[in-house]
């Protein structure tokens, strides 16, 4: 298929950025979205221009490094994708894509399509760890009866891949969804007790001073999240800020 | 207010807070004008009640103004916010893709009841002040229902009347719900609260349409 692509470029942070018009010729339905973005910065060097700087690593939709703002959404328009498990099958011959960095003021452009997503590396530094001495004499987690429940809402709040999608996402540019994904799957477990208060109040409280907005919850970041993390997160995480507040 | 309450959690709350408690006032409001259209007598008695009482006028009605001025406050204060969180907006951006227009607008339909509270105030609470606290006139208890219906004459008042509850129920119809997963409330209930919710939305607000049509029909 031949498509158009609307794409920002921006020279580096502090330089103004616009989207740029380019045609991609010949795009196959089972390329990847980033395996299309290849042939148009191959071409691009061919023909003496820069490529177009975008994030990625893994290619298999478990580091969270790829995010590209794709037609109006975060990693594009199928459901419970990364943007490098998108495929061009999901487009049509003719079709003009935007494509933009996911926007959020704690998100500042590096360059082009690059964002800086240490805000979240920030706020998982606040709080989303364990501090159980696992040098020496560990205890096996396993010996430690869970509900099976708990259990699985715990693994699945820890499937998020820190991608910001959420943030994408949201009107508000919030980081709820990310930070209740990260707070909740140690508040489901006995080994996330000991620290849970001073936790989820310094991780909101870092999540705030990065400049994140409130959620309103419009429930954009569940929808558009590719790990399918639940609201129910944002619930627990609202329910445990607000136990370890009244404790002080 | 907003270095009053600091976290973004704690704000949220409030406004959930301020919110429900404003569903609850409405629903007493609902009750007692529903009243109108089936009993002038009973209108006429539950009004001079509210309007005379002692509890209600000196602790509730200022606790009532308080919790109005706090939430749409509240609400500006979020909006600006969250406004400044995106520096640079998008050049496309799919709200409709993954949510819906009265959760993304929930600013737009709560001005306008804003407004359409400033009306409110106009037609009712202001000269109902002055009756009791200014000019200190005579009290007839019988005098509330005449008021009502006189207020309902006039088409492009009723009209504005409608509008406004149809905006409230789309303000309702994200809020009312959104304010039970702000206070942390989302387990195996939801799917049946969230649908109370929304069938309350619906309800109510409709149920202030058709009382102010018969008042205004009834002329
Ligand atoms: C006076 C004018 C009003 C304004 C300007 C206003 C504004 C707002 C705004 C901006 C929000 C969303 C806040 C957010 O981003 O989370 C909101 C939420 C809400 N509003 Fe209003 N509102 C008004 C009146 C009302 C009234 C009269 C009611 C009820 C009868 C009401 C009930 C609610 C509820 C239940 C919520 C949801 C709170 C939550 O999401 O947790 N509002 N309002
Ligand atoms: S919650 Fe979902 S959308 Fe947000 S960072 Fe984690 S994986 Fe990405
Ligand atoms: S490149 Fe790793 S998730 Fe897309």
């Amino acid at each position: 298929m031949n498509l158009t692509l609307k794409i920002w470029r921006q020279q580096d942070a502090t330089s103004k950025g616009k989207l740029e018009t380019y045609k991609v010729t010949d795009i196959d339905g089972d390329m990847s979205f980033l395996e299309m973005m290849d042939v148009l910065n191959e071409q691009l060097i061919v023909e003496g221009h820069e490529p177009v700087e975008f994030d990625h690593d893994c290619r298999e939709g478990i580091c969270g490094s790829c995010s590209l703002q794709i037609n109006g959404e975060p990693h594009g328009p199928d459901r419970l994708v990364t943007t490098c498990q998108l495929h061009m099958r999901k487009f049509k011959d003719g079709d003009t894509i935007t494509i933009e960095p996911f926007r959020a003021k704690a998100f500042p452009v590096i360059k082009d399509l690059v964002i800086d997503r240490t805000s979240f590396d920030r706020i998982q530094h606040a709080g989303g760890y364990i501090s159980v001495n696992t040098s020496g004499n560990t205890i096996d987690a396993n010996a430690i009866p869970i509900e099976k429940e708990k259990a699985d809402d715990s693994f699945y709040a820890a499937t998020c891949i820190g991608c910001g999608a959420c943030v994408a996402a949201c009107k508000n540019a919030s980081a709820m969804l990310f930070t209740s994904a990260k707070v909740s799957q140690f508040a489901l477990l006995p080994q996330g007790q000991v620290e849970a208060t001073d936790r989820v109040l310094a991780m909101v409280n870092q999540m705030d001073k990065e400049g994140f907005g409130n959620c309103t919850n419009t429930g954009a970041c569940e929808i558009e999240c590719p790990k399918g993390i639940s609201l129910e997160n944002i619930a627990r995480m609202n329910r445990e800020y607000l136990k370890a507040s009244l404790k002080g | 207010m907003g270095g009053l309450i600091k976290s973004s959690i704690a704000r949220k709350v409030a406004m959930a807070l301020s919110g429900l408690f404003l569903v609850f006032f409405l629903l007493q409001h609902f009750t007692i004008n529903f009243t109108s259209i089936i009993s002038a007598d009973v209108f006429n008695e539950l009004s001079h009640f509210m309007g005379t009482n002692f509890v209600v006028q000196f602790l509730l009605q200022p606790v009532l103004i308080f919790g109005v001025v706090f939430h749409f406050i509240m609400g500006f204060i979020l909006e600006i916010r969250n406004r400044n969180a995106r520096d640079v907006s998008y050049a496309r951006y799919d709200g409709g893709a993954n949510s819906s227009w009265m959760s993304r607008n929930m600013i737009i339909t709560g001005l306008v009841v804003l407004a359409f509270l400033g009306l409110h105030f106009y037609d009712f609470w202001v000269p109902e002040i002055v009756h009791k606290y200014i000019e200190f006139a005579p009290e007839d208890a019988t005098r509330y229902y005449g008021e009502l219906v006189e207020k309902f004459e006039s088409p492009i008042r009723t009209g504005l009347y409608v509008i406004s509850f149809v905006f409230l129920g789309l303000h309702l119809w994200h809020g009312f719900a959104s304010s039970f997963q702000s206070v942390g409330f989302n387990n195996k209930y939801s799917v049946a609260a969230t649908k109370f919710a929304k069938a309350f939305a619906i309800v109510i607000p409709l149920g202030f349409v058709v009382i102010a049509l018969v008042h205004y029909f009834n002329h």
